[in-house]
């Protein structure tokens, strides 16, 4: 059948193309196929992109869910889950009929609604479709593309040539990690058992589609006098919504994938318009309201061990000093990367996919661990800072919690101040000139004053002008005081412009 | 030795060639009761020999510098004796030497992480301890360490370290490198040496050992500070010490150059001639200054190669730095194998250098200073670096990008996206980010170790600028 034949081609499409969005380190992918982020259906929702929003409710009442067959990256997954399973002694598939759990559905679409309104992050990234298959595109995929990624730069690094290049690899959360892992398992038991369970289920996206596609104006219908009740069809169905015994379909589970149709050896199935139709009232769908504010950490004081490099007795040369991992400091307010606006905004339109901390290519964006925030991104600088030429986190963003934002105005973007710790000073500790802070400092605001007014010749430490600073922790990260910098970054929760 | 006795000892391997052959064998350096005169010309797939005019030793005219030995591969176990350094490669490595004639061995106490001389008492024991001489040196760079006793023990413990009860060849180490003191403040190179070799009477307890046969030749080596070179060789006129050789950097780029790439340092030419003068052999460390003369670009290889296309380009500085005549022999570090077969190659016999030649290594000489490399030939005095940066592997991998013509000034520049991929691709291979040039927070403790005088947290700094204005003009590689 032609539904089949379009659908399964366009949807390793765009399955390949957004997991390769999310596996690339190297920023070439976004450029080509960030659009599909965009095209998500929540990501749209929430960004308020109402042309992408209308595009997909008109796809829907035209074609039914197709959306969930070809757009949703999660969707496609488990199709290509239960493709792998054999199918056993029935040689049209291994699915049966079993009637819809609405309740659940329903009671799953209210909570989600509920979380999306009163901003609770973590449980709308939870559920969100395609942010459960960024995370685990992410998290699980990633490592071993960029382990790929790491054996051809050996060996073009052997070779002599700059084809490939290493990069690191490091779990960014752990929670973060576990909750893509754990997804991904249940997922994949669904739908090795079950086909499209959770999407039937627990999906609230699938939901709302589900019940607009009741009045889709193509979809699967059966022809009563053809049918002789075979059951193929409903063998075949992943959906698990023909009951053939009743000659019906349960359109607000049917993927529109076409599957059953091409088994029904009597042509008693078609894709097209039914003999009789009854459109009734629309359905309430998931809205993006601005999320409530949230009340950020409450401070921890600031653990400032003395952190100066321990010098290594210079008594042969050669070899190299040790160097200390930095750890993060407590940080009472949470950065959020430039273009997120504020705090509030970035928790009422981050479904936590992944994807910017995935791109992002200085290590600085990661999964938060906070309760309500979970999942969504977060900075810090131990291993890399918020460097000025990179725009890239807000360039893919397909939310809106990172909205598009320029160099330009990145580097007028005020999202924290730094904050020097002077117990940790170099120059104070260990009595070397240093001044590596104001030497790298992007706008300028850092000046490099004696530490006793009254003495020009004392060790010079750092004078930030918060008023100028960004907050893009340049400071921070390139400060020799390990583990703990002596100048850090605290965020605001509101960003503005400088 | 002297002019006369080089013409001398010519006319003699001339006239010797035949003969000599037969003594490839036969003929074991060390063999210091003559009947090898023959060799020191070097007759075909012979090392050639110098003659040390004060001891009467026939040294190889290439020594084995211990300085960069062959260490373990990445994620081996460091051995609990030897540490990171490939015991069994260097083992192989002096065993090779020694039988193609290299004879003399030149340590010292802080060479590869204070190893070296572990490492080359183990090698060089599984050999008669008449077959080489053994050159190490009293280290200078630690001033808790530059009283009279801790001299002593580190003196005493050199033997310990390398299994010999006298050393061949002791050298003051590095004479002319300034110091700081407790407070920070600079040291120049003339008062550190008075310091630390003569005014804590020092000198005097290795004349004195000199006289007991625990040291053979006392010398020294001297870099950066021209004052206390030239006052060492005043208490040598003067008759209160007596140098039986000295050790100075000498290669085709120095011989000119030195001076103009750094105003506080020679040239070589200088240098030389100073110790030609006073008829001191001299002993040449350098002459491949760290690998930059082996490591040229594509147009200066070219040109060696089209003048002699068989011979390698390192070929051409051991050539230089071994054809003056008053030249005991030159030192090389060589790390792999095939450093040393080719160098044994190269120097079975020496080939000296023709007058022009000379003109020939000067205009490259040339050439190789109009690139404005960074003068840094990896000796790795400056390391640790406190802060962890590996200086040597950044200067190094700048350096190339120059040979390789790797940067740009601006966005504008022809073929700018490649060349800034290659740098910034091969910086993190070179260099990873943690030791790059951006943590160089210019203490400072590294500038005074420089035997190269070279301002390194200023070309660090200035490198960091470089690579920032690369990384600013694109998010992607």
């Amino acid at each position: 059948m032609l539904l089949r034949k379009i659908r399964i081609p366009l949807a390793i499409l765009a399955f390949a193309s957004i997991t390769w969005l999310f596996i690339d380190f190297t920023g070439l992918a976004h450029g080509y196929v960030g659009w599909l982020a965009r095209l998500q259906f929540l990501p749209a929702v929430l960004a308020l992109n109402a042309v992408t929003v209308l595009a997909l409710v008109v796809l829907t009442l035209i074609f039914g869910r197709i959306y969930c067959s070809v757009v949703c990256p999660l969707g496609v997954m488990q199709d290509g889950i239960a493709h792998l399973h054999p199918r056993g002694k029935h040689k049209a598939g291994r699915y049966v009929y079993s009637p819809e759990r609405r309740w659940l559905r329903l009671t799953v679409l209210a909570l989600f609604i509920v979380a999306v309104v009163a901003g609770i992050g973590s449980l709308v990234a939870l559920l969100a479709p395609y942010s459960s298959y960024g995370r685990m595109a992410a998290n699980l995929l990633r490592p071993v593309w960029l382990a790929g990624n790491n054996v051809l730069a050996g060996i073009s690094e052997q070779n002599g040539n700059y084809d490939f290049y290493a990069v690191d690899i490091w779990i960014r959360s752990m929670p973060t990690f576990i909750i893509a892992a754990v997804t991904f398992v249940v997922i994949a038991i669904l739908a090795w058992r079950g086909g499209r369970t959770y999407c039937n289920t627990i999906c609230p996206v699938g939901t709302v589609l589900g019940y607009l596609a009741r009045f889709s104006f193509l979809r699967v219908c059966f022809d009563a006098e053809k049918c002789r009740s075979c059951s193929k069809c409903a063998q075949a169905c992943k959906a698990s919504c023909i009951d053939f015994k009743n000659k019906t379909v349960d359109y607000t589970r049917c993927v529109a994938c076409g599957n059953c149709l091409d088994q029904c050896s009597f042509g008693a199935l078609k894709y097209g318009r039914p003999a009789a139709a009854a459109p009734a009232a629309g359905e309430g769908s998931g809205a993006a309201d601005p999320a409530s504010r949230r009340a950020f950490l409450i401070g921890a004081s600031l653990a400032t061990t003395t952190a100066a490099l321990a010098q290594v007795k210079l008594k042969t040369d050669g070899g190299l000093a040790a160097i200390e991992d930095k750890v993060a400091p407590k940080r009472q307010t949470p950065l959020t990367p430039p273009g997120s606006l504020s705090a509030d905004n970035m928790a009422s339109h981050c479904t936590g996919c992944q994807l910017c901390v995935a791109q992002c290519p200085n290590d600085v964006l990661r999964p938060s661990t906070g309760l309500l925030t979970i999942m969504q991104p977060t900075m810090s600088y131990e291993r890399g800072y918020c460097r000025p030429e990179c725009t890239r986190c807000s360039d893919v963003c397909p939310t809106g919690a990172i909205r598009p934002i320029g160099r330009d105005v990145k580097s007028a973007t005020q999202i924290g101040h730094a904050v020097w710790i002077k117990e940790n000073c170099i120059p104070l500790t260990d009595g070397v000139s240093c001044g590596n802070c104001a030497r790298h400092c992007p706008v300028g605001a850092i000046t490099m004053v004696p530490s006793d007014a009254d003495n020009p010749l004392s060790p010079e430490i750092p004078a930030v002008n918060e008023s100028r600073c960004i907050g893009c922790g340049a400071c921070e990260n390139l400060c020799p005081a390990r583990p703990l910098s002596a100048i850090y970054v605290e965020g605001h929760e509101v960003h503005k412009t400088i | 030795m002297n002019r006369r006795n080089f013409l001398k000892y010519m006319a003699a391997g001339a006239a010797a060639t035949a003969p000599a052959a037969a003594l490839v064998t036969a003929c074991k350096p060390g063999d210091k009761n003559g009947g090898a005169d023959a060799l020191t010309t070097g007759a075909a797939g012979t090392m050639t020999m110098r003659r040390n005019p004060n001891s009467g030793d026939l040294v190889s005219i290439l020594g084995y510098g211990m300085m960069r030995l062959p260490m373990l591969p990445e994620g081996i176990k460091p051995d609990p004796v030897t540490g990171p350094f490939d015991q069994k490669m260097i083992n192989r490595q002096v065993d090779y030497a020694i039988a193609h004639g290299v004879n003399y061995f030149d340590t010292s106490p802080v060479y590869c992480q204070g190893l070296s001389e572990r490492c080359t008492g183990i090698a060089l024991k599984r050999h008669p301890r008449d077959k080489y001489y053994i050159a190490t040196k009293l280290s200078n760079f630690d001033r808790e360490l530059w009283t009279l006793s801790e001299s002593k023990a580190m003196f005493e413990n050199s033997l310990r370290e390398l299994q010999t009860d006298y050393i061949d060849y002791l050298l003051l180490h590095s004479t002319g490198n300034g110091s700081r003191d407790e407070q920070g403040n600079d040291i120049s190179g003339l008062d550190a040496c008075r310091q630390r070799f003569l005014d804590n009477g020092l000198c005097d307890w290795l004349v004195e050992q000199k006289t007991l046969g625990r040291i053979r030749n006392l010398g020294f080596s001297w870099h950066g500070d021209y004052r206390a070179f030239e006052y060492l060789l005043q208490l040598h006129d003067e008759g209160r010490y007596h140098w039986d050789f000295v050790q100075i950097e000498l290669n085709y780029l120095d011989w000119f150059y030195a001076n103009e790439i750094n105003s506080s340092n020679v040239d070589a030419v200088t240098l030389y001639s100073e110790l030609e003068k006073r008829g001191i052999p001299a002993v040449i460390m350098e002459p491949l200054l760290g690998g930059r003369l082996a490591n040229v670009n594509d147009d200066i290889a070219a040109e060696l190669k089209q003048r002699d296309p068989e011979a390698s380009i390192a070929s051409w500085a051991f050539r230089f730095a071994g054809t003056p005549e008053g030249v005991l022999t030159v030192l090389s570090g060589m790390t792999y194998m095939e450093h040393l077969e080719e160098n044994v190659a190269t120097y079975s016999p020496l080939h000296p250098i023709s007058a022009d030649d000379h003109e020939f290594l000067m205009h490259i000489a040339e050439k190789i200073f109009g690139q404005k490399e960074i003068p840094c030939t990896a000796c790795e005095y400056c390391m640790p670096c406190p802060y962890g940066i590996n200086i040597p592997a950044i200067f190094s991998h700048f350096n190339r990008c120059i040979r390789e013509g790797n940067i740009r000034q601006s966005e504008l520049d022809p073929d700018y996206r490649r060349a800034r991929r290659a740098f910034l691709i091969g910086y993190d291979r070179s260099v990873p980010r943690l030791r790059q040039a951006s943590h160089c927070i210019g203490c400072n403790a590294c500038t005074a170790k420089c035997p190269q005088k070279i301002r390194i947290p200023r070309e660090l700094q200035r490198i960091d600028a470089y690579v920032e204005k690369l990384r600013l003009t694109g998010e992607t590689l």
